[in-house]
């Protein structure tokens, strides 16, 4: 116990540690989304969007870490068009202390994917050398679910993904992550810099208070291109359409065991 | 719209902050009732002193006579069945009918009623009896005409705004079908989920966004009514000017279904915000609350939507009776803002400098957040919107909805706070601070005599004598009909009684209410 006081204060002694955090602006959840009469994509076009709601859990745990004295410095990151200030502004007014904007021209931005999205936070890694990355495990346009794992083959640092609780390991010098998995709950440590993904029960997402949305207009916001990241957005897929999911057809109850032995062979499913 | 802000779109996976939907209303498990064992005690228990009119009774040949006319699945006579259509919403009225009819047509309307003046029987028009004054049930056994089945939206106009749907429509549904087309409806309240847009004609009904968008006195372009004769009144028009003689909508606009059946409605719709922001601010005096809202008017002024107050009392029972959790520290008040209009990066500067005043204005809010996204804000406004339904947990409500000068509408809520001490669980006062509209509520576990008689007619006293209104926007309905000479000029009451006459002879639509028995 001795031990493990003296290496807390040491980590808190030691600036605390630096986070990156990722913020996406997508379609708010509350919004029914609609497909384009052409099939090219959703209507995006004066549709109310807002932080997914994933990073707001990330941006969260990052501003936690900072109350708790485990990390020192948070930076906030959203690489899109120039709204995503707005969603950078919302991190601001959470508690993070400054923010990055990697500002996509429109033309490019329908077709950015996780790929280059987790290169040009590489790219930004190498610069701000953050200790940790907490990204949201996934964005709700497109579920990827891929940007955080990426990210880490691309950096090579350890990645701990789905998390819903972390913490110093027992020495403290690593982090210990819970980790949401479909069998239950793996606890892992993994040593600084990773990256970490957020999950639903990480936290909940405090509101942005007055003062500090007044405080947030004074936080630096700085921009960058991708040129000057030197990343290339060549499009690695393409979009064939977006259609809605078929409408559900209606089902048929039986009476009985024969029925449904029936109804089976009528579609061909058993001979 | 806000209507659908939340409800049904939310995705599993955000369970956990996920607001109550905008139905609930209807749908949440009611409270024990006071006295017979679940059920409320009957309103002619609780008024005495009124005498069942000289109607008919209902007869077998009557019977035969409704079923000819919806069809013997719509005549519903079942007591069990019945009994839900005899007890309103708040659950301090249970009538004594004993006959549904759920009419699909204004035809089948109208041979009703025709058939009931005839016959001299009483009956009550009602649409999704989410009234608040006992207006939309039973006193005895008059027959409860039901709006629910006729419940077609008609057209929507995306040009000039117009909505023509069927009296039965329930007002949330109104809501989404306009916004497909980019357009709202022109009102909102805490009872969107239940309520039909024929009833919210009936009662005029106010709501949150008056303020903006105006009464249905305005937004109505045309009705379609049945009268108490049986006549059918079309007076159904889409225009938006048209002065061609008396405006015969306007009595039954607010006549709470005394003076016919609302069946079909004409609804100007306006366009449908690109913008909506809400601030939810904590305050310590009533004073820096009309502060607040002198601000508010000057610096938000054409994209102010909705600007309302709840104090310290009606918090507690929102956080206390449904668990709903307030994102700000204890307040005596809190407000909240809302804007609506066509471009947010405007807008959002607008309420910035509406935020900085605020912060530098003196005893003014430091305490307050401004909602992020749509979960937020639904959260924060369903710790306005389900005031009512938490004070019902504490057992039985006294409501109250007054209209008095912005600077008496806290002075009434500290007064009765006093007057009634000890003897109620809670007074909570909030309201449309922006309409001068005071909701005053009172609970107890039971009903109690003893603290009806303290606070009426004491409060509808307090309120004449500063010239405001017993009744802002829920009506007279039965509850408050004796005080009607309270907010009217006695000559005036005689007018509406001669215009009572003239539609209706045998006094058969609607009886007990509205108007004082004399």
């Amino acid at each position: 116990k001795y031990i493990h006081i003296i290496n807390k204060a040491d980590m808190a002694a030691s600036k605390g540690l630096k986070i990156l955090v990722g913020c996406k602006r997508v379609i708010d959840y509350a919004v029914k989304v609609r497909v384009k009469p052409d099939r090219s994509g959703v209507v995006t076009e004066g549709v109310k969007h807002s932080m997914n709601p994933f990073d707001e859990i990330a941006v969260e745990e990052a501003v936690r870490m900072k109350e708790k004295k485990l990390a020192g410095e948070a930076v906030a990151i959203s690489v899109g068009p120039p709204q995503s200030q707005e969603t950078l502004r919302t991190a601001l007014a959470m508690g993070i202390d400054r923010a990055i904007h990697v500002e996509i021209p429109l033309a490019q931005l329908e077709k950015l994917q996780p790929i280059h999205v987790s290169k040009l936070l590489a790219k930004v890694c190498e610069s701000e050398k953050p200790d940790l990355v907490i990204l949201g495990k996934q964005a709700i346009d497109d579920d990827c679910n891929q940007t955080g794992q990426m990210l880490a083959a691309l950096l090579d640092w350890p990645q701990a993904t789905f998390a819903s609780k972390i913490e110093p390991s027992q020495d403290s010098k690593q982090l210990r992550v819970t980790r949401e998995v479909d069998g239950g709950l793996e606890t892992i440590d993994v040593s600084v810099p990773a990256v970490v993904t957020s999950d639903l029960r990480l936290n909940e997402p405090r509101y942005a208070t007055l003062p500090n949305i007044m405080k947030a207009k004074k936080k630096p916001l700085a921009k960058m291109s991708p040129d000057q990241l030197g990343v290339d957005l060549q499009p690695r897929q393409e979009v064939i359409s977006v259609e809605d999911p078929p409408v559900r057809k209606a089902g048929a109850k039986v009476e009985s065991v024969e029925d449904l032995v029936g109804k089976l062979r009528e579609k061909g499913l058993v001979k | 719209f806000q209507a659908s802000r939340a409800a049904s779109l939310l995705p599993q996976l955000l369970l956990r902050r996920r607001p109550a939907p905008a139905g609930a209303f209807a749908l949440l498990a009611r409270p024990a009732s006071s006295a017979s064992g679940g059920l409320p005690p009957l309103t002619t228990e609780i008024h005495p002193g009124i005498k069942r009119g000289a109607f008919s009774q209902l007869t077998d040949a009557d019977l035969s006579a409704f079923e000819a006319i919806v069809g013997g699945d719509h005549v519903i006579k079942d007591a069990d069945e019945v009994l839900s259509y005899n007890i309103d919403w708040l659950r301090i009225c249970r009538g004594q009918g004993q006959l549904v009819l759920r009419p699909k047509t204004t035809e089948e309307v109208s041979a009703i009623v025709r058939h009931c003046n005839k016959r001299r029987l009483a009956v009550v028009p009602q649409g999704g009896n989410t009234g608040l004054v006992g207006g939309s049930v039973p006193l005895f056994d008059e027959i409860v005409i039901s709006t629910s089945r006729m419940n077609s939206l008609l057209s929507i106009d995306p040009v000039s705004g117009v909505l023509v749907a069927e009296a039965g429509c329930v007002l949330e549904q109104l809501d989404r079908e306009a916004a497909s087309q980019g357009l709202m409806m022109p009102l909102d309240l805490g009872a969107k989920g239940s309520c039909q847009i024929g009833g919210n004609l009936a009662t005029n009904a106010g709501g949150l966004r008056l303020l903006r968008y105006g009464s249905l006195r305005g937004t109505t372009l045309g009705l379609e009514a049945v009268l108490p004769t049986g006549q059918v009144l079309d007076c159904l028009t889409t225009l938006r000017k048209d002065n061609t003689g008396y405006d015969i909508k306007q009595l039954l606009i607010g006549s709470e279904g005394t003076l016919g059946i609302i069946t079909k409605a004409a609804i100007l719709c306006p366009a449908r915000p690109k913008s909506v922001q809400l601030a939810f601010l904590g305050l310590d005096s009533f004073q820096a609350v009309l502060d607040t809202y002198r601000l508010a008017r000057r610096s938000l002024g054409e994209i102010l939507s909705a600007f309302e107050f709840i104090d310290s009392e009606s918090m507690r029972a929102v956080k206390q009776n449904l668990g709903l959790s307030c994102p700000l520290g204890e307040h005596s008040f809190y407000v909240l803002a809302e804007t609506s209009g066509s471009n947010e990066t405007h807008d959002r500067e607008k309420l910035d400098g509406f935020i900085e005043s605020v912060m530098s204005m003196d005893g003014c809010a430091t305490d307050g957040t401004v909602a992020q996204d749509a979960g937020q804000f639904a959260h924060l406004w369903s710790l306005r919107e389900r005031i009512v339904e938490s004070l019902l947990v504490d057992g039985y409500e006294y409501k109250y909805d007054v209209s008095l000068p912005l600077a008496d509408i806290y002075r009434l809520v500290e007064h009765m706070r006093t007057r009634l001490d000890g003897r109620v669980i809670r007074t909570a006062g909030y309201g449309h601070l922006g309409d001068g509209n005071l909701h005053l509520n009172f609970t107890t576990p039971k009903f109690d005599a003893k603290v009806l008689e303290l606070i009426e007619p004491h409060v509808f006293d307090w309120v004449r004598d500063r010239r405001g209104s017993v009744s802002a926007e829920h009506g007279l309905g039965l509850k408050k009909s004796q005080y009607i000479r309270h907010s009217k000029a006695d000559f005036a009451v005689r007018v509406m009684a001669e215009v009572k006459r003239l539609l209706d002879p045998n006094g058969i639509m609607n009886p007990y209410k509205v108007l004082p028995d004399e």
